[in-house]
């Protein structure tokens, strides 16, 4: 019988297109795996600030010691803005050291160094200040309205503040000897 | 005589609930504009969902700045300004964020003309393929012969 048409279909006919675009489909992949490799590299948590180079909210802030400063009083001086808290723990500890070593070496040179306190408690702080000895103005925020002035997400975060209010740095994380150092130096070389 | 002073504090949550005091913000708009806002310190909520101490803070902020008169707007430009975009849980369909918007469904347009394509190609196939005959003459032979052992 017709012995030519059993079994086998005849040829498949694949396009060409078909034939020559099979290796775009593993190809494809690529555009995905280089973004997955960008995004799962990148710290979700390094956000660049849209504050830096533009000035320094105003803001006063109760001392824990009782009197009361406002950023605008210390125009003229350099500022080292520091967001803490107690609970943020290594962070905060590693850099308080720094930070009062800092202040001591620079007050005489016109720089502060103001810290505040972010979601905290008033006790849990006064322990900290005493723990480090810590003799550069300090209070607490308990608004939060200064945080999100300064669009502060985590503790510790410091600014440093130029003599004319500009906001000209932001550090994430405990500030270090040379971090400050060098942004402190920074600062009072310019602008006379 | 007791229960008569009672009254009026049993009623306060109700008659606070009635009437706001004028120059009140309305929760729902606090709850709407903290719904479009990413939390700052847990990263994947909302500032309305969120728990924490500090979307607590931005929710009082949010309703303080209601209070003063700003819009809604106005409060979520606020925070874009001193967060940038990224405070924003929906990026803001312009400029490159737009891709975000459009690809998805660039991606599932593409997926439908290429599933039209093939089917089409696929079908035409089929069509064209002569029915053969697929029973070779042994098989049709044996089957014959075992329905004729079937039948009595």
């Amino acid at each position: 019988m017709n012995s030519q048409a059993v079994g086998a279909a005849p040829p498949a006919a694949e396009s060409r297109l078909w034939r020559r675009g099979k290796w775009a489909i593993p190809l494809s992949v690529v555009p995905l795996l280089v973004l997955l490799a960008y995004g799962f590299r990148t710290d979700p948590r390094a956000i660049p600030s849209p504050l830096v180079g533009r000035p320094a909210a105003p803001f006063s802030v109760t001392l824990f010691d009782g009197g009361r400063l406002s950023l605008l009083d210390l125009r003229g001086k350099v500022v080292v803005l520091n967001f803490w808290a107690s609970w943020c723990y290594p962070a905060c500890y590693e850099e308080a050291p720094v930070l009062e070593r800092g202040w001591r070496a620079y007050k005489e040179r016109g720089v502060v160094v103001l810290g505040v306190d972010i979601q905290d408690t008033e006790e849990a702080a006064r322990k900290f200040l005493k723990q480090f000895a810590l003799s550069f103005p300090n209070g607490p925020d308990p608004t939060g309205k200064i945080s999100v002035d300064y669009g502060v997400y985590g503790v510790p975060e410091t600014f440093f503040i130029d003599k004319t209010g500009r906001i000209r740095k932001k550090h994430v994380g405990a500030v270090t000897e040379e971090v400050f150092t060098r942004e402190v130096e920074r600062l009072l070389r310019d602008g006379g | 005589m007791k229960q008569a002073a009672l009254l009026p504090i049993l009623l306060l949550p109700f008659l606070a609930w009635a009437a706001p005091p004028p120059g009140s913000v309305n929760e729902d708009t606090v709850r709407q504009i903290a719904a479009q806002l990413r939390c700052v310190v847990c990263q994947n909520l909302s500032v309305a969902d969120s728990p924490s101490e500090m979307a607590n803070q931005m929710r009082g902020i949010i309703r303080e700045r209601l209070k003063a008169g700003e819009t809604p707007e106005q409060v979520i430009v606020y925070f874009v300004d001193k967060y940038g975009e990224w405070i924003l849980l929906s990026p803001r369909p312009q400029g490159f964020n737009l891709l975000v918007w459009v690809l998805p469904f660039a991606g599932i347009a593409v997926g439908l003309v290429a599933i039209t394509l093939m089917a089409r190609r696929w079908s035409r196939r089929a069509a064209a393929q002569p029915v053969a005959e697929t029973i070779d003459p042994a098989t049709r032979e044996r089957i014959r012969r075992e329905m004729a052992e079937l039948e009595p």
